[in-house]
């Protein structure tokens, strides 16, 4: 039996968002929602964790944070992009400074749609994130480490080829 | 020869089996219960046990070659003090195999040179020095009552402690609110996750190093109420009932503490710990100086 | 009469031949030949008289005492001399006022005193001989390679190496002969020169703290020497005898030796630097650490206790123990507090040190077998655990470049063994089961069973303290610190050797814990208390023996075996710069990761623990003295 379903740890990072979503994200916490029945816990350090879940556009003062952040979490994990500023950038695409959605930053496994995303919209993608995460525990206990490295591996550094900031 | 194996082995083993089992079980409905406080339905009761579990299947990750080490000594030494509290060895040996268990923890802690996990292992050492008092008090307490470090002949009395050591009891039930780690004194650690110190003296812990001190605290528990059950069990068939009830009724109230508890500085944790040490557990010890 | 007169003589002996060693490897081989045949003589000593009863000695005729009383004076022309040399004339008084005092007991009247024994070899005395034979005498050895770099880093230094080594020995031979002898008017003058060489090791650097602190030390010694002058005075005048154990006897026979005791318990204060008069100690950390190693673990401080355990069966409840349990636990209280706000290493120690002789003299004051049987297990395994402290931290210094504990982050990746031998004497001062810890359990018996609930409050709160400093510098030197190159290459190989052998005594001597309290304490005790008994069960001993062996053998096995471990950096939420010691700050700008322990200088700060420690015990002092001198006067 596997046990990585029932208890799934996160941290949550905010980009430069509106701060709507993370109101959302929180929101899944309170009585109404609850999130701890799935025995979800929000924990602020990615070497507990087990889902990133990100809100808000990446620019080019956090992609570095995000990185190691995903870095430093121990496989098997899992990425949720909530809301369209994750996704895509949302209105702020076309800033000088950000990158697009969290995908280009690191993988993502889940992409949370809205604007802000509801919470029940999060809590789905999150528990979308459950097999994906059950998929990798598999392959983790199966030995592919290696594989699962590289399925899980950072794309290449956005802003690498300028010199500092745009 | 018989006699040693149902006074010793069997508890030790009794011990090392069920009080996880038990730990993991309190921790569960201890969720729960803050959850109902809280009018949330609160995770499955099994929880603790899935995430100890989870923790043990994900990939081993570390920041030095030392730390889980250090962390084995600490659910090692745990359990040892607990081995020594169920087979009812000497009161004095208990705490003390408990203080080289939590320093071991704060060793571990320190060994990463993170700063989250440092300021915990030093938060933790404070709390230690809080409440090593008390739980020193305790002992003598008991001693001074029935004459024995003796575990074996504390239940066994003519009275319970109780009667002897209220004021004790009261500072016994104050600085197991640190032990427990419960707000409003959970500064090194907290179970509430996402606080200042991210995650305290456990930060840089992950994995299986990370179910091994959730499940050395389920042991730790499990014989710090054992010290609450002591104070109600005399040589009466019926008193264990008494204690495990005493067990719960204290419990309970911690969780309650900590529901409605906001975490305080160190200097009222120390402050704090020290006044109700000096206050409860002292004046009790000196007025039983005088009637012993 | 041999083996002491050898004990004696052979230190001395080799302390006036270092006097003309003035070439670096003829001392080096005669220090270290002197130090092993001191350390070989005081354990065929042991093991000769160990299997005896006690031995008793007296030396026929006058000469001895004679010889004695005129090394008395000429040392008090020296101190006279010194003390008008560095214009302060007045301690020098305090020297002329004592000698004079004893001249004129001994001149008028020594002939109705009888000596019946000189000299003593019990069982405790044989512990005191191996303490001071074998860590006194290592402590030597680590000098040989520890004064080297002293005088390489430290240039404005006048390099005196030959009288520093000549003070050692000396006071190695005066600490021998102070714990053998039991004639109390030999005692004084060895107590006198064991003053004086402190006094002379302090000044060692002859710079102006130096001088001042050296000063410092001897007239609070004076005071205590005084003190030990008058007891014997009263001591002689009212019973007629001048001999420890007799006096012993008497007292325990019901004779009244109460203001005699209390004297040479405010002796033992002064020298073992019990509040208020503890500052000669910390002012001592301005000598090379060897001497501070010296002063601190087996001779000078461990002089003071002696006496006052050797004294243990005539205090309790009467005013002389009255004044050790108040003096030494206010002491042991407040000198832990303090010891939590120093960053500095040696002062820690010293703090440390403080506490634990408070402790021991705390245990001795209420003079129970339990506590008189803890005081000596505290002696043994502190005057092993804190000389490896000692040498450790010089050791560290002369690497690191710093005594101050927060620069000894990282210790364990830069000096790996030294911080192994460093930890294991921390451990030893304050984790279960070694024995330092084992004793604090007796001693908590010990004071319940006497009924003394204010010792109860100092002993838990105490014991706290000394947890939490200990802790906090055992986490500092056990983190690892990314980026550290080993630099104990050039570590002497006698301070390796005193090093390694010091960290294995204090493991050895935990795990045979049992056989030194069956063998020498339980019987030594039982001589001069009706009714032994077991302070901690035998079962425990075992279990506290097997609990060190599996701390030593749990390392050896499984230590940094992390597996496979995939590592990671350290969490900096996101910003480590990739080294885990910067972090990227505002504006991009990396920022340094500094760690800091905490001192909480706001409650524990030295000038107030040290002011309260000093107020409290002083007013005690002064007050058991007055209801004491009152209480005489009135009989009169």
């Amino acid at each position: 039996m596997s046990f990585m379903k029932k208890s799934p740890w996160i941290i949550h990072y905010d980009g430069s968002s509106c701060n709507g979503c993370d109101i959302e994200v929180l929101a899944c916490l309170t009585p109404l929602y609850d999130v701890e029945r799935f025995g979800i816990v929000n924990t602020g350090n990615p070497k507990h964790a087990d889902i990133f879940v990100v809100t808000g556009s990446v620019n080019a003062q956090n992609v570095p944070v995000i990185r190691q952040i995903y870095s430093q979490m121990p496989e098997p994990k899992a990425v949720v992009a909530v809301g369209i500023c994750a996704n895509s950038g949302g209105v702020f695409r076309e800033c000088y400074n950000v990158i697009g959605g969290v995908d280009k930053a690191i993988p993502v496994d889940v992409y949370v749609p809205g604007c802000a995303a509801r919470p029940e919209a999060i809590i789905d993608g999150i528990v979308r994130a459950l097999d994906i995460l059950e998929e990798k525990r598999a392959k983790l206990k199966s030995g592919k480490v290696e594989e699962l490295e590289e399925q899980d591996g950072l794309p290449p550094e956005p802003f690498a080829n300028k010199e500092g900031t745009p | 020869m018989y006699s040693n194996i149902v006074q010793i082995i069997l508890p030790a083993i009794a011990y090392l089996v069920f009080a996880p089992v038990v730990g993991g079980l309190l921790a569960g409905i201890d969720r729960r219960i803050a959850a109902r406080m809280q009018r949330r339905k609160g995770p499955p009761l099994l929880q603790p046990f899935y995430d100890v579990f989870k923790l043990c299947s994900k990939q081993g990750v570390s920041v030095n070659q030392v730390q889980d080490f250090y962390v084995a000594g600490f659910l090692l030494f745990v359990i040892i003090s607990g081995i020594f509290f169920f087979t009812r060895g000497d009161i004095l040996l208990v705490v003390f195999t408990l203080t080289l268990a939590s320093v071991c923890l704060v060793v571990a802690a320190y060994s990463s040179n993170s700063p989250y996990s440092q300021i915990g292992a030093e938060r933790e050492l404070l709390q230690t020095m809080a409440y090593e008092p008390m739980l020193l008090l305790t002992a003598m307490g008991f001693y001074m009552a029935f004459k024995t470090f003796r575990l074996s002949d504390l239940v066994s009395g003519r009275l319970p402690g109780i009667v002897y050591l209220p004021g004790v009891f009261i500072g016994l039930a104050y600085i197991l609110t640190i032990k427990f780690r419960k707000s409003p004194f959970d500064l090194s650690m907290s179970h509430e996750a996402h606080q200042e110190l991210v995650k305290g003296i456990v930060t840089e812990f992950s994995g299986k190093t990370l179910a091994m001190v959730e499940v050395a605290h389920w042991y730790e528990n499990i014989f710090l109420l054992g010290f609450v059950y002591l104070f109600f069990v005399w040589n009466e068939p019926l008193s264990p009932l008494l204690g495990l009830l005493a067990c719960a009724a204290v419990y309970v109230l911690e969780i309650f503490i900590d529901n409605c508890c906001a975490r305080i500085k160190w200097q009222g944790v120390l402050s704090s710990t020290w006044a109700v040490t000096l206050v409860a557990g002292f004046v009790n010890l000196l007025v039983l100086s005088f009637i012993k | 009469m041999g083996f002491i007169g050898f004990l004696v003589g052979f230190p001395a002996l080799v302390a006036i031949a270092q006097l003309f060693i003035k070439d670096e490897g003829t001392r080096s081989v005669v220090t270290k030949v002197a130090a092993a045949v001191t350390a070989v003589a005081a354990i065929v000593t042991a093991i000769v008289f160990f299997g005896q009863a006690e031995t008793r000695l007296r030396v026929s005729g006058e000469w001895l005492s004679t010889a004695v009383l005129i090394a008395e004076v000429a040392l008090c022309v020296v101190i006279f001399y010194l003390c008008c040399k560095a214009h302060r004339v007045w301690i020098g008084l305090l020297s002329v006022l004592q000698t004079a005092l004893t001249v004129w007991f001994e001149l008028a009247h020594k002939h109705g005193i009888f000596v019946w024994s000189d000299f003593v070899i019990d069982k405790f005395t044989i512990i005191m001989l191996l303490i001071i034979g074998v860590i006194g005498s290592a402590i030597t050895v680590y000098a040989l390679g520890y004064m080297k770099d002293f005088h390489a880093h430290d240039h404005h230094v006048a390099d005196r190496r030959p009288f520093f080594f000549f003070v050692m020995y000396i006071f190695l031979a005066a600490m021998f002969a102070l714990v053998l002898s039991n004639n109390l008017m030999f005692m004084y003058f060895f107590w006198e020169v064991t003053s004086v060489c402190s006094f002379l090791l302090i000044g060692y650097t002859r710079t102006k703290e130096a001088e001042r602190n050296s000063f410092r030390a001897l007239w609070l010694n004076l005071l205590g020497g005084l003190a030990f002058c008058l007891a014997i005075i009263t001591l002689g005048l009212s019973t007629g005898f001048v001999e420890l154990e007799r006096m012993v006897f008497l007292g325990r026979t019901g004779a009244d030796v109460v203001l005699p005791a209390a004297l040479l318990v405010f002796a033992g204060l002064t020298k073992a630097a019990q509040m208020p008069f503890s500052r000669w100690l910390l002012g001592a950390m301005v000598a090379p650490t060897p001497t501070s190693a010296l002063l601190h673990s087996s001779t000078m401080v461990k002089a003071g206790v002696f006496l006052i355990i050797k004294l243990a069966p005539v205090l309790g409840d009467n005013s002389a123990g009255l004044l050790a349990m108040m003096a030494g636990g206010m002491t042991f209280l407040f000198a832990s507090f303090a010891a939590i706000s120093q960053s500095n290493g040696k002062k820690v120690l010293a703090y440390s040190t403080i506490s634990n002789l408070g402790l021991i003299v705390c245990c001795a004051g209420i003079g129970t077998f339990e506590a008189a049987w803890t005081a000596i297990m505290l002696v043994i395994f502190h005057a092993v655990a804190k000389s490896l402290m000692f040498l450790c931290v010089g050791t560290a210094e002369h690497h690191v470049g710093s005594r101050d504990i927060e620069d000894f982050d990282g210790l364990f990746s830069e000096m790996p063994q030294l911080a192994v031998c460093m930890s294991i004497g921390i451990c030893g001062m304050f984790l279960a089961p070694f024995g330092m810890l084992i004793s604090k359990w007796a001693a908590m018996k010990a004071f319940i069973d006497s009924g003394h609930a204010v010792l109860m409050l100092v002993l838990v709160f105490g014991s706290s303290a000394t947890f939490f400093f200990w802790t906090k510098w055992l986490g500092k030197i056990t983190a690892i610190v990314a980026g550290k190159r080993n630099i104990e290459r050039t570590v002497h190989k006698e301070e390796w050797f005193v090093l390694k052998g010091l960290a294995a005594a204090t493991v050895l001597v935990c795990i045979a814990f049992p056989v030194i309290s069956f063998g020498a304490v339980t019987p030594y005790l039982g001589q001069l208390y009706t009714g032994t008994m077991e302070v901690i069960s035998r079962s425990n001993m075992i279990i506290m023996a097997f609990m060190v062996i599996l701390l030593v053998v749990l390392p050896l096995v499984a230590f940094g075996r992390g597996g496979n471990k995939k590592m990671v950096h350290v969490n900096l939420a996101g910003e480590n710069q990739g080294d885990d010691l910067t972090f990227r700050g505002s504006m991009d700008i990396p920022v340094p990761v500094s760690l800091r322990n905490w001192y909480m200088e706001d409650y524990f700060g030295e000038k107030r623990m040290l002011v309260l420690g000093s107020v409290l015990s002083g007013v005690l002092i002064v007050l058991i003295f007055a209801a004491l001198l009152g209480g005489v006067i009135n009989v009169f």
